[in-house]
């Protein structure tokens, strides 16, 4: 007898949780192959997982089994030329060694140098971002909350039909029920009672008259328990929502760039995987993540990402300009109360002397009030300029969620992001 | 309602491409059961999944149970199938098939018509049969119970990490995984696994008692001030006392479970889970060739009478017989592809060849198997399947021809024999050779040659409380480096002191401690 049974549509990823078993495991494993690979390739394929080897030995089930050494026979098939008694030199390796005849499944993937696995996408980046937080990352405060999202909050007696509760309609239909049966129940519970008393008489002392009477009143009861209604409109409640201020789950990354002709490609390729890190780890904690590219020389424009990153400008560099052109996007477009705001700035550090500390100004008077987070980076292998000096007294003011990091080439920015980028609390311990 | 069965024979049903449909699986495993029936293949009722090729892994992963408790080590495995399959290193095992009653078959939907055909016979009918009929299972699995013990199994190994954590729960797994070799009963017949909740409920009170009032550790306070001055005693005789335990214990798991002093019952609770599944998978080690060889016997025959009653039509036969090539090719041990012998390929060879030297036998077959020469077939691979293992079932039964087709040798490694690194061949597929090829390949499926024999030896409850266990070596042969990883884990189940005494020959040849003291 067999029957068949269509199982596609079950649960796929049974395996789900031992996988995971796997890879919390050996964390520290997996983690050195990532951050070699992360240094490896370039950081716009970041969008796929990874392939990851780690040594088979770290890994490997331990059970009591026989080693090489001692005497042993092993049959193997294939003879061509040996004839009984030929002698030949060791195979290295072990040649068939313990392996033939233990066809068991289990025991082939050891031996291997390396055991080799793919990690997602998703599992990729979270072990690049592993013990990375966003600073700051106190969403916004409710009070100055504008989103709103409908919570219930309790019952009510009016609403809408789709909205009824019908366990708690239900429930207070039976307590009125019973509430409103009750006294009618006792009185007809008397009423039988003295009418059988009454025909329990002798039939000489039966008063007639009596016995029509709770014969009438009986009934009456009767009928008016049966009136009761089974549910009345009284009863029905419903569920009650109301509105509540939620933190806004919406985040915006500005990118700044200088572009001015001392940037050269080299320099703004390492902006670029600075900046697509941040993305990427935005986009791990917000549902939406929007981008803003800012450029800038002696005066900064918005454009679209292609710009941005590949065409070319010469001239001198006024940061400033670029700080100015935020402050009017924001003002204009991502209102403080509903966006968290995010800003990475790239340059190579050259600034207009005088520029520099109106930069300043601009940054701790209106700009940083508003944002969560400021990530400047530099990226020369010189010596710091003015602009560098300025920033640092921002830095000093809101050392929370100002933060600047100087790059020298490209192996440094993965580090570098990390160290911006460190767990608080991780960075405790590690002080502790 | 076998009044009057006739096959179908239907233009529609013969002039198959290779997408399949519900009903031509039905029809087919109609027709296959018929053909079964007649080679009296007695199954379990069938129940066939038919399942993606992600939930093959997810199966596959899972040492093809349909739930299992969670421990890393699956996770691995998953990881690897996945790997190899994405890169088309490997093809999915077509089948998967679960001793259990009804006895569960998974097909692939990607497969062609022809594969899920192949798979019926191969699984749900060479397996299933094997099964059901074959001694080593009938004795020591109760495949009623076993999907019953898993649920439980894993519901409880859930309950214990909500408890006591997910990592104590995976140390104590990893430390029984590492011993599970060692956790079944070899010679005597355990008591059948049974979900139960009446027997296992009152197993476990029976174990929490035990653990309550274990005279055996109550006595020690009193003893040891005594002990100290008369020094440990290393259990080998000499000693007043007895040992304990009187005999050697050969499953380990089970001794650990009953007299670990420190495991909690729900550790306890865990070891004997560990130590059922090994016991459940432990039939299944010990007839690899025979289990496949039956399998893939069958569904040649099956696949060769659905041809013959053309049911299935030229195209589909010879995409089986390529399938079936290359099942049961063997590559020699010289070629790149070499993995040890295919068991598919021995196992098949064999059941062949006992048909043949029923059917056809030559002179030299009635020389050395003068009963089954002329005997009938059916019969004698019947009594094949149903009573013997792969080491008895190749002493038995494997036949000049079969070495001298697969080209099968002996060869000796022996590390005393010359300083010059030389090995020799012992014995090849001559007349001369037969009978010493056909005796080490025996040999080479036996667990209890292949795995070490360790036991437990003595558990000095008036000592230091270490456990000594003894490797009762053979030949030489020394165990590997996971030495001490699984002694780190026995004496993490233990508690205290272990000691491995290797000996050969009645002599203690090396001794192994953890943890390791510094003298």
């Amino acid at each position: 007898m067999s029957y068949f049974i269509d199982r596609r549509s079950n649960a796929r990823h049974k395996s789900t949780v031992n996988r995971q078993r796997f890879l919390k495991r050996y964390q520290k494993h997996i983690k050195r192959a990532v951050e070699e690979s992360v240094n490896r390739r370039s950081i716009t394929d970041m969008e796929r997982g990874e392939k990851i080897s780690i040594p088979g030995r770290d890994i490997s089930e331990p059970v009591f089994r026989h080693g090489q050494g001692g005497r042993r026979t092993v049959v193997s098939p294939g003879n061509r030329e040996f004839t009984e008694g030929d002698r030949l030199r060791r195979p290295h390796g072990g040649g068939g060694g313990g392996g033939s005849g233990e066809g068991s499944a289990s025991n082939q993937g050891e031996g291997l140098d390396e055991f080799a696995f793919t990690l997602s996408r998703d599992e990729f980046l979270s072990f690049i971002f592993d013990g990375l937080e966003l600073p700051h990352l106190e969403r916004k405060q409710l009070a100055d909350m504008e989103e709103r999202r409908p919570v219930r909050a309790g019952l009510s007696r009016q609403g809408v039909p789709a909205r009824m509760n019908i366990v708690r309609s239900m429930r207070e239909a039976q307590a009125r029920r019973i509430a409103m049966r009750a006294p009618i129940r006792r009185a007809l519970l008397e009423a039988q009672k003295a009418l059988e008393e009454e025909e329990r008489k002798d039939p000489v002392l039966r008063h007639p008259g009596r016995v029509r009477e709770l014969r009438d009143e009986i009934e009456r009861l009767e009928r008016r328990l049966e009136a009761v209604p089974f549910i009345d409109t009284y009863d029905l409640r419903y569920n009650h929502l109301t509105d509540q201020p939620q933190p806004s789950n919406k985040a915006v990354m500005f990118c700044v760039m200088d572009v001015s002709g001392s940037m050269t490609q080299n320099h703004k390729d390492i902006a670029k995987r600075f900046f697509l890190l941040l993305y990427l780890f935005l986009e791990r904690d917000y549902e939406r993540v929007e981008l803003v590219f800012v450029r800038h020389h002696t005066s900064a424009r918005e454009v679209d990402e292609e710009a941005f990153f590949y065409s070319r400008e010469t001239g001198g560099t006024i940061v400033s300009s670029a700080l100015h052109l935020l402050d009017e996007i924001i003002e204009a477009r991502y209102p403080p109360a509903q966006w968290n705001l995010y800003v990475a700035q790239a340059s190579d550090g050259d600034n207009w002397d005088d520029d520099s500390v109106q930069c300043r100004q601009i940054l701790s008077d209106s700009l940083m009030p508003r944002l969560q987070y400021y990530a400047y980076v530099e990226i020369t292998p010189h010596a710091h300029q003015a602009l560098w000096e300025e920033y640092r007294r921002v830095q000093d003011r809101y050392p929370e969620r100002f933060a600047m990091r100087q790059i020298v080439q490209a192996g440094d920015i993965y580090p570098v992001f990390r160290e911006l980028f460190k767990s608080r609390q991780s960075g405790q311990e590690a002080h502790a | 309602m076998s009044t009057s069965y006739r096959p179908t024979h239907d233009e529609d049903f013969l002039g198959q491409g290779s997408d399949w449909s519900f009903d031509d699986l039905e029809r087919y495993e109609r027709e296959i059961a018929r053909i079964a029936g007649e080679y009296r293949l007695d199954t379990y009722p069938n129940q066939i999944e038919i399942i993606t090729s992600e939930q093959m892994m997810d199966a596959y992963s899972s040492i093809g149970m349909p739930v299992g408790y969670s421990h890393w080590s699956f996770g691995k495995q998953f990881l690897s199938v996945e790997q190899a399959y994405r890169r088309g290193q490997m093809g999915l095992a077509y089948e998967l098939v679960i001793n259990s009653d009804p006895c569960i078959a998974y097909l692939m939907e990607e497969n062609t018509l022809m594969m899920q055909i192949l798979v019926m016979a191969h699984a749900c009918h060479g397996h299933n049969s094997f099964f059901k009929g074959n001694y080593l299972f009938r004795a020591w699995t109760d495949a009623s119970a076993i999907v019953d013990y898993l649920v439980f199994a894993r519901r409880y190994v859930s309950e214990c990490e909500e408890r006591h954590g997910v990592e104590a729960v995976e140390q104590l797994l990893d430390a029984c995984h590492a011993l599970q070799n060692q956790g079944v009963d070899r010679y005597k017949r355990p008591s059948a696994i049974s979900a139960e909740e009446e027997a296992r409920r009152q197993q476990e009170r029976e174990g929490y008692l035990q653990q309550q009032i274990n005279t055996l550790w109550s006595t020690i306070p009193q003893l040891r001030a005594a002990d100290a001055d008369q020094g440990t005693d290393d259990g080998s005789g000499g000693h007043q006392r007895p040992r304990y335990p009187s005999e050697p214990q050969e499953n380990l798991l089970y001794f650990i479970e009953k007299n670990a002093p420190l495991l909690e019952p729900w550790q306890r609770e865990i070891v004997r889970i560990v130590r059922k599944l090994a016991q459940y998978f432990y039939p299944q080690r010990q007839t690899q060739v025979m289990n496949e060889g039956w399998a893939t016997f069958w569904h040649y025959n099956i696949m060769h009478r659905l041809y013959d009653e053309k049911c299935i039509n030229e195209g589909v036969m010879l995409e089986f017989l390529q399938s079936h090539t290359a099942v049961v090719a063997q590559p020699g041990f010289d070629s790149p592809w070499y993995n040890g012998i295919n068991p598919y390929a021995l196992g098949f060879a064999m059941f062949s060849d006992i048909q043949r030297i029923c059917t056809a036998p030559t002179e030299e077959d009635r020389a050395w198997f003068p009963e089954m020469a002329g005997s009938d077939w059916l019969e004698t691979v019947h009594f094949a399947m149903h009573n013997f293992k792969d080491e008895s079932f190749i002493q038995q039964f494997l036949s000049p021809k079969v070495m001298r087709d697969m080209k099968l040798f002996a060869l000796l490694d022996d590390d005393q024999d010359d300083q010059d690194d030389m090995v020799e061949i012992s014995a090849i597929h001559d007349d001369r050779g037969y009978k010493r090829v056909r005796e080490a390949l025996s040999l080479q499926y036996s667990l209890g040659h292949r795995e070490p024999d360790i036991q437990v030896w003595a558990a000095r409850i008036h000592g230091d409380r270490s456990l000594v266990l003894r490797h009762e070596r053979t030949q030489r042969r020394p165990l590997d480096d996971s030495l001490s990883p699984v002694m780190h884990h026995l004496h993490q189940l233990w508690g205290f002191p272990v000691v491995l005494e290797v000996v050969e020959g009645g002599e203690i040849v090396d001794t192994h401690r953890w943890p390791q003291v510094s003298e």
